[in-house]
């Protein structure tokens, strides 16, 4: 390597210095205080106590979903009579409604489920991509443009709101005039195209995982004649798995808790998200909104919609606590 | 000759040229095309946008304008003036700041217990533990808007009837104007997990020896709490407080589907937070000027709290590697 390369190069970053997560991540935990056995006593009966307050909603849900009409708001946690009311034969309203024949909602799971993923994996993928630019390179401006970055996350989304949906409103006329197929408001695309472009708390999160590569295996893999791009996909990718893991898991509950920009975006109800389609069924079966007070159906998609969460949670249980622990050192 | 000269009468490369010798790298070039997409995401969702929303700040932009009936016109500074005038906007703020000061700190002073709790049971029923109280946290917010609707649902809802049960005659939770945003601030106590779980990697951070001082300078418990645990972990006590205050200013989503359905006109004066009122003004009535004014609005309260957060914990806050930056 030549003494001009070197001179180019960055300062070499020492593995641990300001980044959040250089070491694996799992984290030891420390020792402490030791309590005495009759305090754990007293702290897990507390705890105890709170464990069955924090998980009881989510235990009513499960059992009022399968309840009958008039049994929706009763407390017993195995129900009285069963009922099914995901699907049924499908007979005018003094009967009980069944989900899936009430709208269609079959439909939103397969929009949610998709534009999840789809938005999920792009920001998880471009953002890599420029986290290594911005830990790796040195280039003009490095600095001005990462304060940029930092500083569009104070912004509140709200300011960029109505313009963002203006701009969608002028590209879907435009494609629906010139190449008679409308990208624009009242399609799904304003709910994932912009994740094509990163985004940046995902960025300065990964950017801080890269800073923790030690440099040498760069400069290896380039010695060894690795152009930059394979250098970002052989080494700089797998390496940042779990940063990736923790962008793509929060990516994918974002999208799926999302109510405003469906509401905002989308009107035919084939096309609806899931939160957007369950707030039209309250809409429709609130007893006040004119219903019957179907709420087993409400209560019934509410399930489905939480379900997919908590199977994540299962799956990726260490990544979301890695994930939120790293949030709050980034102090 | 020229260049002879340049050579001998300037010491070094000139500001500029150093600047944007960089350029002459391929490795600028390469950088450049990594990030390009951010640059171009920049400019054209947020840059752009944000200019846009400024101008519209000023206009009369709204549903004529969008369907190009009429032109747009300047009204200078009418939008501002009208969220002066505007009784809603006043409903709309109070909501949000009493809700704020009930949520923010109530989610922190819980989650605070729990983490703290969980901490001093040891690591194996205390990993248990922290799985049961963050699942809350994971339960999407139109969910929650629902069970704010079934489980405080004054006549039928579980809460009232748990309540009865130990003598006390619970107040109408979702009608009442008085408990709506208690209800909604209650639901987000529960979702608390997030924040315990930043307490709890603050806490585990905690270095032992610094008890062990503290003890042998015959500090008791709670006071070991206040001179070590609390300076320990300002760092994420004061990250959460941020978030979390702008969580609040931001809330929509609960409440909304709540409160919003076509079944709940009423009482929802109540439960109109800011964000939901901005939402309203641009795409229910699409007052766009109007709504551009009120996003701006917010983010000047958005800043001067926040400004005003760091500010005042400055003082407080303790940051362990500070010296080494």
């Amino acid at each position: 390597m030549s003494a001009a390369g070197q001179e180019n190069a960055p300062p070499f970053i020492e593995a641990g210095s300001t980044n959040p997560m250089p070491q694996p991540m799992r984290r030891r935990w420390r020792p402490q205080p030791s309590a005495s056995w009759a305090t754990r006593g007293v702290f897990v009966v507390v705890l105890l106590f709170l464990s069955v307050l924090f998980l009881y909603p989510l235990v009513w849900l499960l059992s009022a979903a399968f309840k009958p009409r008039g049994d929706t708001f009763d407390n017993a946690l195995i129900p009285r009579v069963w009922s099914w009311n995901f699907t049924g034969p499908n007979l005018p309203e003094p009967h009980p409604q069944f989900l899936f024949n009430v709208a269609p909602v079959a439909h939103w799971f397969v929009n949610s489920f998709w534009i999840s993923f789809l938005a999920a994996g792009l920001v998880t993928f471009v953002s890599a991509m420029i986290a290594f630019a911005f830990a790796y390179f040195r280039f003009p401006g490095r600095g001005f443009l990462f304060a940029i970055l930092l500083s569009t996350m104070m912004l509140p989304g709200e300011v960029t709101m109505i313009p963002v949906y203006l701009l969608w409103n002028h590209i879907g006329n435009f494609t629906t005039d010139h190449f008679h197929y409308r990208i624009g408001t009242n399609t799904q695309y304003p709910l994932w195209v912009p994740n094509m472009f990163g985004s940046a708390f995902y960025i300065f999160l990964q950017r801080q995982f890269f800073l923790g590569i030690p440099r040498d295996y760069f400069e290896a893999a380039r010695i060894d004649g690795d152009g930059y791009w394979s250098m970002f996909r052989r080494i700089a990718l797998p390496l940042a798995k779990p940063a990736l893991i923790v962008t793509f898991i929060f990516e994918l509950q974002a999208k799926w808790f999302d109510l405003q920009t469906p509401l905002i975006y989308i009107r035919d109800p084939h096309a609806y998200t899931v939160p957007q389609g369950l707030f039209q069924l309250l809409n429709l079966y609130n007893p006040s909104g004119g219903g019957q007070g179907d709420y087993q159906v409400i209560i019934a998609g509410t399930l489905l919609l939480v379900v997919p969460m908590v199977v994540l949670f299962a799956i990726f249980q260490r990544y979301f606590i890695q994930g939120i622990s790293v949030q709050g050192r980034k102090g | 000759m020229a260049g002879a000269t340049e050579a001998v009468t300037t010491p070094g490369p000139s500001w500029a040229r150093r600047r944007l010798s960089g350029f002459r790298d391929r490795e600028t070039w390469v950088a450049l095309a990594f990030i390009f997409p951010w640059i171009f995401g920049f400019l054209v969702f947020t840059l752009g946008p944000m200019i846009a929303s400024a101008y519209y700040s000023f206009t009369n932009y709204g549903v004529q304008q969008i369907a190009g009936l009429s032109p747009t016109q300047t009204v200078g500074l009418k939008n501002y003036r009208q969220i002066v005038h505007d009784p809603y906007i006043a409903t709309a703020l109070k909501n949000t700041l009493i809700y704020g000061l009930m949520m923010v700190p109530a989610r922190i002073v819980v989650a605070l217990l729990l983490a703290l709790m969980l901490m001093r049971i040891g690591e194996k029923l205390g990993g248990i533990f922290r799985t049961v109280f963050y699942i809350p946290h994971i339960t999407p917010p139109v969910a929650i808007g629902v069970l704010v609707l079934t489980l405080w649902n004054g006549s039928y809802g579980l809460v009232d009837k748990a309540l009865a049960h130990v003598g006390i005659q619970g107040p109408n939770w979702i009608n009442d104007p008085n408990w709506i945003k208690p209800t909604i601030a209650i639901m987000d106590v529960w979702a608390c997990g997030g924040t315990m779980v930043i307490l709890l990697a603050a806490l585990y951070g905690v270095p032992k020896h610094l008890y062990e001082a503290a003890a042998m300078d015959g500090a008791g418990k709670l006071r070991q709490f206040f001179n070590v645990t609390l300076p320990m972990i300002s760092p994420a006590l004061f990250f959460s407080f941020i978030i979390l205050t702008l969580a609040a200013l931001n809330q929509f989503t609960v409440a909304y589907t709540a409160f919003f359905n076509s079944g709940s006109g009423a009482t929802n004066s109540a439960a109109l937070f800011y964000a939901i009122y901005i939402f309203q003004q641009a795409f229910k009535f699409f007052n766009m000027g109007f709504a551009c004014a009120m996003a701006w609005l917010l983010f000047a309260i958005s800043m001067i709290i926040t400004g005003i957060n760091i500010f005042a914990t400055k003082r407080f806050v303790y940051y362990e590697g500070e010296a080494k930056h």
